[in-house]
């Protein structure tokens, strides 16, 4: 048996999907206001947030949940969460890695992310987010000598409140929509990276996102600040236990991008799927947002998007600042009973702006995959550009490939132009794959990945190839 | 707006001289509008054009009761010369006249049906609204096997009597197996500010041809509605041509249902627009069946602060595979003000299928001006060649000589 077939039987089912037996505190179950207190408390948050809290969750009050997108699901009781859990290991921060409780150390193995060795080897910076709080963060001190701020956000509030006050909320305002508020009112950690002036981050910074216990709901946040002319590439991976419950996952990551700036966003996003009739699974409510806020800044978003029994997300661009760029790059795969209702929006607001999105989705099983995408021209951005190219690929015939595309040009000195096409894979290629000694999975694999391959070039060389993994064994069992 | 319409409803009531059942059933349709009243932005198909507020900025207040007792008399000045057609007229909303004087007298077939109640998968609450005040429904049958010889000309003219009207207007079309048949719509309007609310529903069965062209040229201050249904059985085909120009507001809806195997829509659109009037198109395709086929194309010129829209969506249901769908929706933005929204949406649940939609806006190209000005011609001159090309690409669409003429010689497209 060759090393691939060893690959993929290893991670046929979800591999992801063990759970650590740690000890919890967990908040009162429910959310109301004292909940909010405890976790702010529990946090040791200055005043400031907890009224930031407080006035997201007035407003949260006032909302309703929205119910436009495409995959429906049953009514979540926001009631019957917990909005909080921690390893008890975790209520007094460990100073190194040295004093994390081992069984984290484990977790975090398993999952390929072996915390310490990482922070000799690999030359990435990790932040590990194990439910409700940061374990741990790698590549510190390398990270300190540039400048750079890259820690927990629960930490940043209390080293660096002025950043935080001045930028949290900047891009989304705990007005926002339903659960973005609840994100605001009810976050517990997460990760924030400062890139100084002028600084190029000398190494990949990363987040890994880990659900663990049950009945609780993740809400991390995520805010990334690249000040004048500074340069950073970030990475998110997310996976959780196999659960028979859906477990909602609402986050919020805003970016900001000043003069000359540039920032990276990558995911590979492997939420746990649910099984193969469509039990469990991740509700995956992301909001992301990045605002170019300075002349000339650039913001890239390229995701791989595989887990999550609903995913349903649209990481987005404000072009504000003349000269800024928009890019977005995006795979979505779902399979079983997978849902995704994807996209992005691209706000053109300054001169000469610029926007480019490549989304390519793969449906297989009983799934249902809906591109959903704006682009807005508004009429003072002179001389904008915009090109959208959206692909599906279908296979079998239960499931669904949607576009739905929103294009609002106010300018006439601005160009916009969008393309979509839904297909098949030929029987054509398939049989030329055949011809040469493929397997027909292997085959599909192969032509999905060149299908792809515009936005796996996108993504950081290790997530690459993790990426490329992924997509052939999503489609596990979709052929024949 | 609620007394004003139960007020009116009385009248027209008094007036008609309807049976028990037909009062029962515009009752209820009146009730359905009044509590949905227009549709506005907050429902998606209306995102881009709120008609609630756009009958208050254009008409204000409406009424909707229309005298239907007194004739008008038809201006036969409005007809179009050279071209030998069959007409219909409708006047301020009444049906003045019918004449096929070109066909055989027993191939077709009107039938005043007023009982029956219009009735759409994708409702609306203009639908109702037309349901309860429509004076007279009448359904043109047309005969198996038979094909007209000559077009039908719809005149939908409004005189000066009328103002701040709504008024409500239903046609059906039966196509039976092997008939054919070609409609114009023309609007030559001297009244403002009244709102149209047009249904045309069409039947088409085995192998029937429909071509169908909507005209709105002459400069008017109305807003108009109109919403086509079409369901096509085997082997049917049916062509939309809608050229959106002359009106305030026009939103023109087509939903084609492919229900037979090889049936196929095309819908092919130019909005010309200037000033402030804003303009929609939104079609609906569904392929229900197996090797069905749509084809549609939609060009745009924006001057001054028009607005334009276009929500096109292509639905594949499961069992529709071999489905061939295309979109495609061009503007040229000539003005800094003028705006261009667009919806194109594909909604596919079978996987053999080829389907695409492609969107493009912008400005003129520059490179284009320049290649002709640099060869002598004016910049104007070079301006209208091109915007006269990019026009003709739709023009030449209909396959129609005769009425393809008629059309370029309306909008003045030179060849």
């Amino acid at each position: 048996m060759d090393n691939r077939q060893k690959e993929i039987d290893n991670l046929k089912d979800y591999k992801y999907g063990f759970s650590t037996d740690i000890e919890n505190i967990k908040a009162p179950k429910g959310l109301n206001e004292e909940v909010i207190k405890f976790i702010s408390k529990i946090k040791k948050e200055p005043e400031w947030m907890l009224n930031f809290r407080l006035k997201a969750f007035e407003r949260f009050k006032l909302l309703k949940e929205p119910n436009w997108q495409k995959p429906k699901y049953p009514k979540i009781d926001y009631q019957d969460l917990y909005y909080y859990s921690a390893p008890k290991s975790m209520k007094n921060k460990p100073k190194s890695l040295d004093e994390i409780d081992p069984k984290l150390l484990e977790t975090y193995k398993k999952l390929g992310i072996p915390l310490q060795e990482q922070a000799r080897l690999n030359g990435i910076a990790v932040d590990a987010v194990f439910d409700s709080v940061s374990v741990a963060t790698t590549f510190r001190e390398e990270l300190t000598k540039h400048g750079i701020i890259f820690c927990p956000i629960s930490e940043a509030i209390q080293k660096h409140p002025e950043l935080v006050k001045k930028y949290l909320g900047s891009v989304i305002p705990t007005t926002d929509h339903f659960f973005a508020t609840l994100n605001s009112a009810v976050f517990t950690d997460g990760s924030f990276a400062y890139i100084p002036e002028g600084v190029r981050c000398p190494m990949e910074l990363s987040t890994y996102f880990r659900i663990n216990a049950s009945n609780t709901g993740q809400f991390e946040r995520t805010l990334i600040i690249a000040d004048k002319g500074s340069y950073v590439s970030y990475l998110e991976g997310c996976t959780a236990p196999m659960r028979d419950e859906n477990q909602l996952h609402a986050a919020n990551v805003e970016l900001i991008a000043l003069d000359d700036a540039e920032i990276k966003y990558s995911t590979v996003q492997n939420w746990y799927p649910g099984d193969k009739d469509g039990k469990g699974g991740i509700y995956n409510f992301v909001t992301k947002r990045g605002l170019c806020k300075g002349k000339n800044s650039k913001i890239s978003w390229t995701q791989v998007e595989t887990g999550s029994a609903i995913t349903w997300k649209y990481p987005s661009c404000i072009l504000k600042g003349d000269n800024s760029v928009g890019e977005f790059y995006s795979i979505a795969i779902t399979n079983n009973f997978q849902k995704a209702d994807t996209g992005t929006k691209m706000i053109h607001l300054g001169k000469n702006t610029k926007s480019k999105i490549i989304s390519k989705g793969i449906s297989a099983g009983n799934s249902d995959m809906t591109y959903r995408g704006l682009v807005d021209i508004s009429s003072k951005a002179q001389n904008s550009n915009n090109y959208t190219q959206c692909d599906s690929l279908l296979m079998g015939n239960k499931c669904g490939a949607h576009t739905v595309p929103y294009i609002r040009n106010k300018n006439s000195e601005s160009n916009i132009a969008h393309e979509a096409t839904t297909s098949k894979i030929s029987e054509e290629q398939l049989h030329y794959c055949q011809q040469r000694g493929l397997n027909p999975e292997e085959a599909v694999g192969l032509i999905v990945n060149g299908f792809c391959k515009e936005v796996l070039q996108q993504l950081p060389m290790e997530f690459a190839v993790e990426a490329q993994k992924l997509v052939g064994i999503s489609l596990e069992g979709s052929v024949g | 707006m609620k007394e004003q319409l139960q007020k009116d409803f009385k009248n027209i009531i008094k007036n008609l001289n309807l049976s028990q059942k037909d009062i029962e059933i515009k009752k209820f349709s009146l009730n359905n509008f009044i509590d949905k009243g227009f549709p506005n932005r907050k429902e998606e198909d209306w995102k881009f054009s709120d008609l609630n507020q756009i009958i208050k900025k254009n008409i204000g207040e409406l009424s909707f009761y229309c005298d239907y007792t007194s004739t008008n008399k038809v201006d036969t000045s409005v007809f179009v010369d050279g071209l030998e057609h069959n007409k219909i007229v409708f006047i301020n909303g009444r049906i003045e006249k019918i004449d096929f004087e070109y066909e055989k007298k027993n191939q077709i077939e009107i039938i005043d049906q007023s009982e029956t109640i219009n009735k759409f998968s994708n409702n609306n609450s203009l639908s109702d609204l037309n349901n309860a005040f429509t004076s007279k429904c009448f359904k043109i049958l047309v005969k198996k096997g038979y094909q007209l010889s000559k077009p039908l000309i719809i005149y939908h003219t409004c005189n000066s009597k009328i103002w701040s009207k709504n008024i409500n207007l239903r046609l059906d079309f039966e196509l039976n197996k092997d008939s054919s048949l070609r409609i114009i719509d023309l609007f030559n309007e001297a009244s403002e500010k009244n709102f149209l609310n047009i249904f045309y529903n069409f039947d088409l069965k085995e192998n029937a041809v429909l071509k169908n062209y909507k005209v709105d040229r002459s400069e008017n201050k109305n807003v108009k509605y109109s919403f086509n249904n079409i369901e096509q059985e085997k082997n049917s085909i049916s062509e939309t041509f809608i050229l959106s120009s002359g009106s305030n507001f026009y939103k023109n809806e087509v939903n084609c249902n492919l229900k037979g195997k090889y049936s196929s829509a095309f819908v092919n659109g130019i909005f010309s627009l200037k000033n402030d009037k804003h303009h929609e198109i939104r079609t609906i395709i569904n392929h229900l069946t197996e090797n069905t086929k749509s084809y549609q194309l939609i060009k745009s010129v924006l001057e001054d602060s028009s607005k334009a829209v276009y929500q096109g969506k292509i639905f594949v249901n499961s069992q529709a595979q071999k489905t061939d769908g295309y979109q495609l929706s061009k503007a040229i933005l000539l003005n800094k003000e003028s705006e261009f929204n667009a919806k194109p949406e594909l909604e596919i649940y079978a996987d053999d299928v080829k389907c695409s939609h492609g969107s493009a806006s912008g400005s003129l190209n520059d490179a284009s001006i320049f290649y002709l000005m640099s060869r002598g011609l004016s910049y104007q001159q070079s301006r209208e060649l091109l915007i006269n090309g990019f026009l003709l690409d739709v023009v030449e669409k209909i396959t129609d000589s005769e009425i393809k003429n008629l059309i370029k010689n309306m909008i003045g497209i030179k060849e």
